[in-house]
C-alpha cells in the first residue's frame, strides 16, 4: 500500500508539472502583457512603460520568466493580484477557499444522500411509469442551462415569493449595525463570524464521526436511537453557543444567504447520483449472490440496503470525490448567478481583469485539489474494496 | 475445346455490396433494440423536432418572413410602438401590444425580445448554430479519441506512457474556467471552440476509455490473422481495429455533443464568445435587460431559450444512454 501512495505521489507530481507548464504556456502566449493598460495613457511616458516591463522582469527570456515562476511557487508566493491591488494572491485564496468549499460540499453531502437513498429505491422500479418518469427527471436535472435554473430559483424564491435573499454572501445592513470588537468593516466581521462557523460544523462533524464509531459494536436499532439522539442533541447545543455568542443572529443571515445556491447546486448534482446510483445497482442486480441472497430467504429490503447498495456504492462514492473538483470548477456559473464571493467568481473577475496572477494562483489551487482527489478517490476505492489491491 | 467455367467473380457479389448489407444488417438490429427503450426515442423525437426548426429557419426567411423583420441580428419591428412585446396571439394582444395597427396573429409566436428582433426567428436561427457546433466538436472528438485510443492500445510502450500522463492532465482540467478563461484571451468564435473542445475532450477520459477497448480488441484473432497476412501495422490499425472502435466512439459523441452546447451556452451567457446569435446570448440580452427577473409576464423572453438549452442536452444524452444497450449488451432488459 505504501509503495503504492508513493508511486502515485510520483504521478501525481509529474501531472502537476505538466499541468502548470501548460497553464505557464497559455497565460504566456496571450496576446500583450500587463503594461499594454498604460499605453492609451498620456500621463505615462514609453520610458516609464519600459521600466515596469523591466522591474515585473517582462523582458527577461521565457525560460528564465518559467524557472522563476516555478522559484515563486515552490516558495509559496503567488505574487500580487492586479485586480484587487494591495493584496496577494495566497492571501484571497485564502479568504475564498473555505466559502466556496462549504457552499459545494454541503451541497454534494445533501446531494449525494438523497440522489444515492432514490437510486438505490428507483432501481427497484423496473419499467413502468416510475421509471421513465424519474429517468426523465433526472436527465433534465442533470442536463439543465445551470444558470439559467439559477437565475429561475431566484426569480422563484427570490423576487415572487421573497422568502429568501437575492444572492450575496451576507445582508450589508444587519452586518453594519453589528459590533464586533476590534473588527470594524463588514467584510472581516464576515471572516471574524464565517471561520467560527466553519469550526462549529467541524467539531460538529468530529464528534458525530466519533459517535459512528464508538456505537459500531451495538445493535442496528440501538444504534440508530444513539445516532439520532446525539445528533439533535450536538445541532442543539451549537444552536444554544451561537444563540447565547451574540453574533447568532449575523450567523443566521449567512445560512440564510446560503440556502437558495445549495438548493440549487444540490437539484442540479442530485439528477447525475441518482442516474449513476441506479445503473450502477441495475449492474450489481444481475451478480449471482443477489440471486443467492434471494434464494436464501433475505428479506427485499435487506436485499436492497445491505447486498446490492453496499456493493454499487463504491463507483457512485468514486464519482463524487472525483467530481468535486468539477463541481468546484462548475462553481464558476452558481457563484457568479448568486454573486457569491468564492473562487469561481474571483476566477471570473479575474478573467474579466486579466489579472494573470490570480488566475495562475486559482487555477493552480483548482489543479492541486483535483489532483488530491483522485488520489483520495483511489484509496477510498482500496478501502471500501477489499478485492483490490494495490501492490 | 476447352471447358468454360464461370468466373468467381461473376458468382461472388461485388466486396462493398457485401459490406454494404452487413453493415444495413447490424444498423436493423441495433435499431431493433434502441425501439424497446422509450427514453432513447423521445430523445430521438426531441433532436428531430430542433432539427426541423433548424432547417425551417432558412426557409421562413426566404418565403414568408421579410428579414428586415425577422432577421436574428438585425431585424426590427417598426409597426410595434415598444419592445419587448408578447406574442402577438395572446387574447388581449391589442391592450397588451403597443402597436400603430392591429397585428396577425402569426406576427410573433414568441413575441420580441429588448431590441425588437422575434424571438422565434433567433430561437429557430441559434438551433442552427448549436447543431453546427455540437457536431464538429464531436467529429473532432471521435477522430482524435478513436486514433489515439487505437495507437496506444497497438504500440504501448512510451508512447502509451506519454498519453496516458496527457490523459491524466485533461481529465484533471477545470474544464469551464479553463475555457472561460481561453475565451476571455482570445478572440474565440464557434469553430475554435469546437477545436479546441475536441481535442481537450479526445485527449483526455474518452481516449481511455476508447483505449481499454482496443486492449481487448488487439488480442482478438482476427488482429493476429491480420498481422499474419502481412499486413502492417497502419493498416491494420485503421481497417480492423478502429472499425470496431466506432460504436463505442458514437456513444461518447452523445455525450460530447450534450457537453459542448452547455459550454458554449455558458460561454455566449458570460460574453465571452464571437458569434451571431446563440441561445446562451439570448438569456444574456433579457437579463442584461433586466427582464429576467421581473415579473411571469416576460416568459416568452425567459423560458423559450433557457428550455431550449435544456432540451437539446437532454435529447442527445437520451438517445446516448439508448445506444449504450445497443452498444453494451450487459444493459440489456433480460
Amino acid at each position: 500500500m505504501g509503495k503504492y501512495i508513493l508511486k502515485r505521489l510520483v504521478q501525481i507530481v509529474i501531472t502537476l508539472f505538466i499541468f502548470q507548464t501548460l497553464l505557464f504556456v497559455v497565460l504566456t502566449a496571450m496576446p500583450g502583457d500587463v503594461t499594454n493598460r498604460m499605453f492609451g495613457n498620456p500621463d505615462i511616458p514609453p520610458e516609464a512603460i519600459e521600466q515596469a516591463k523591466e522591474r515585473l522582469g517582462l523582458n527577461d527570456p521565457i525560460l528564465v520568466q518559467y524557472a522563476r515562476w516555478w522559484r515563486n511557487f515552490a516558495t509559496g508566493d503567488l505574487g500580487v493580484s492586479f485586480s484587487e491591488y494591495p493584496k496577494p494572491v495566497i492571501d484571497i485564496i485564502v479568504e475564498r477557499v473555505p466559502r466556496t468549499l462549504t457552499l459545494f460540499l454541503t451541497a454534494t453531502l445533501i446531494q449525494f444522500t438523497v440522489g444515492f437513498t432514490s437510486g438505490r429505491v428507483l432501481a427497484w422500479q423496473r419499467g413502468g411509469l416510475v421509471e421513465y418518469g424519474s429517468t426523465l427527471v433526472g436527465v433534465l436535472l442533470f442536463t439543465v442551462f445551470t444558470p439559467w435554473f439559477g437565475l429561475m430559483m431566484i426569480f422563484i424564491f427570490g423576487a415572487r415569493l421573497r422568502w429568501l435573499p437575492l444572492g450575496k454572501f451576507l445582508d450589508p445592513r444587519i452586518w453594519s449595525a453589528a459590533k464586533i470588537p476590534g473588527l470594524a468593516d463588514s467584510a472581516s466581521k464576515g471572516n471574524f463570524v464565517f471561520n467560527r462557523m466553519l469550526l462549529t460544523a467541524s467539531i460538529i462533524l468530529i464528534l458525530w464521526l466519533a459517535i459512528l464509531v464508538l456505537t459500531r459494536k451495538l445493535n442496528s436499532f440501538q444504534r440508530r436511537r444513539i445516532l439520532w439522539g446525539g445528533t439533535a442533541g450536538l445541532l442543539a447545543v451549537a444552536g444554544i453557543v451561537w444563540a447565547l455568542s451574540g453574533v447568532g443572529h449575523l450567523a443566521w443571515d449567512i445560512i440564510v444567504h446560503m440556502i437558495l445556491p445549495v438548493i440549487t447546486v444540490t437539484l442540479v448534482g442530485y439528477g447525475g447520483t441518482m442516474l449513476l446510483t441506479r445503473q450502477t445497482m441495475l449492474d450489481t442486480l444481475r451478480e449471482d449472490y443477489i440471486q443467492t441472497a434471494r434464494a436464501k430467504g433475505v428479506p427485499e429490503v435487506m436485499v436492497r440496503n445491505k447486498h446490492a447498495a453496499r456493493n454499487a456504492l463504491l463507483p457512485v462514492l468514486t464519482n463524487l470525490i472525483i467530481g468535486i473538483p468539477f463541481t468546484l470548477s462548475g462553481g464558476i456559473i452558481t457563484e457568479t448567478i448568486f454573486s457569491w464571493p468564492g473562487m469561481g467568481r474571483t476566477l471570473l473577475n479575474a478573467t474579466a481583469a486579466e489579472d494573470v496572477p490570480l488566475i495562475m494562483g486559482v487555477f493552480s489551487f483548482i489543479g492541486i485539489l483535483s489532483l488530491l482527489a483522485h488520489l483520495v478517490a483511489d484509496l477510498t476505492y482500496a478501502f471500501l474494496d477489499p478485492r483490490i489491491r494495490y501492490a | 475445346m476447352s471447358v468454360t467455367t464461370a468466373t468467381p467473380t461473376r458468382i461472388m457479389e461485388p466486396l462493398w455490396r457485401v459490406r454494404l448489407r452487413l453493415a444495413w444488417r447490424s444498423f436493423k438490429t441495433g435499431w431493433n433494440i434502441f425501439r424497446e427503450n422509450p427514453i432513447g426515442l423521445i430523445g430521438l423525437g426531441m433532436i428531430a423536432f430542433f432539427g426541423l426548426m433548424a432547417l425551417a429557419h432558412p426557409l421562413l426567411i426566404a418565403t414568408v418572413w421579410p428579414p428586415n423583420i425577422y432577421d436574428p441580428l438585425m431585424g426590427y419591428d417598426k409597426e410595434i410602438i415598444s419592445h419587448p412585446s408578447p406574442p402577438t396571439w395572446i387574447p388581449n394582444a391589442a391592450a397588451e401590444i403597443k402597436s400603430l395597427r392591429p397585428l396577425p396573429a402569426l406576427r410573433h409566436i414568441l413575441g420580441t425580445d429588448p431590441l425588437g428582433r422575434d424571438v422565434l426567428s433567433q430561437l429557430m436561427s441559434s438551433t442552427q448554430s448549436e447543431f453546427a457546433l455540437g457536431m464538429m466538436a464531436a467529429l473532432i472528438t471521435v477522430v482524435v479519441e478513436t486514433t489515439l485510443g487505437a495507437v496506444t492500445a497497438y504500440y504501448g510502450g512510451v508512447i502509451d506512457m506519454v498519453f496516458m500522463r496527457i490523459a491524466d492532465v485533461m481529465i484533471m482540467l477545470p474544464f469551464i474556467p479553463l475555457m472561460i478563461v481561453l475565451s476571455a484571451m482570445f478572440d474565440f468564435q464557434m469553430l475554435h471552440l469546437a477545436l479546441v473542445y475536441g481535442i481537450l475532450v479526445g485527449f483526455g477520459g474518452n481516449s481511455l476509455v476508447i483505449k481499454s477497448q482496443a486492449l481487448t480488441l488487439k488480442v482478438k484473432a482476427y488482429i493476429e490473422a491480420a498481422k499474419v497476412a502481412g499486413g502492417n501495422d497502419l493498416h491494420i490499425i485503421f481497417t480492423h481495429l478502429i472499425p470496431n472502435l466506432l460504436p463505442l466512439a458514437f456513444l461518447s459523441m452523445m455525450i460530447t455533443v450534450t457537453n459542448a452546447i452547455f459550454i458554449e451556452a455558458v460561454l455566449s451567457f458570460f460574453g465571452l464568445i464571437n458569434i451571431r446569435m446563440s441561445w446562451g446570448i439570448m438569456i444574456q440580452i433579457t437579463q442584461a435587460a433586466g427582464y429576467l427577473l421581473t415579473s411571469w409576464k416576460y416568459w416568452y423572453l425567459m423560458f423559450p431559450a433557457g428550455l431550449s438549452i435544456s432540451f437539446l442536452c437532454s435529447a442527445f444524452y437520451l438517445v446516448g444512454r439508448a445506444m449504450d444497450a445497443v452498444v453494451n449488451p450487459r444493459l440489456r432488459k433480460r
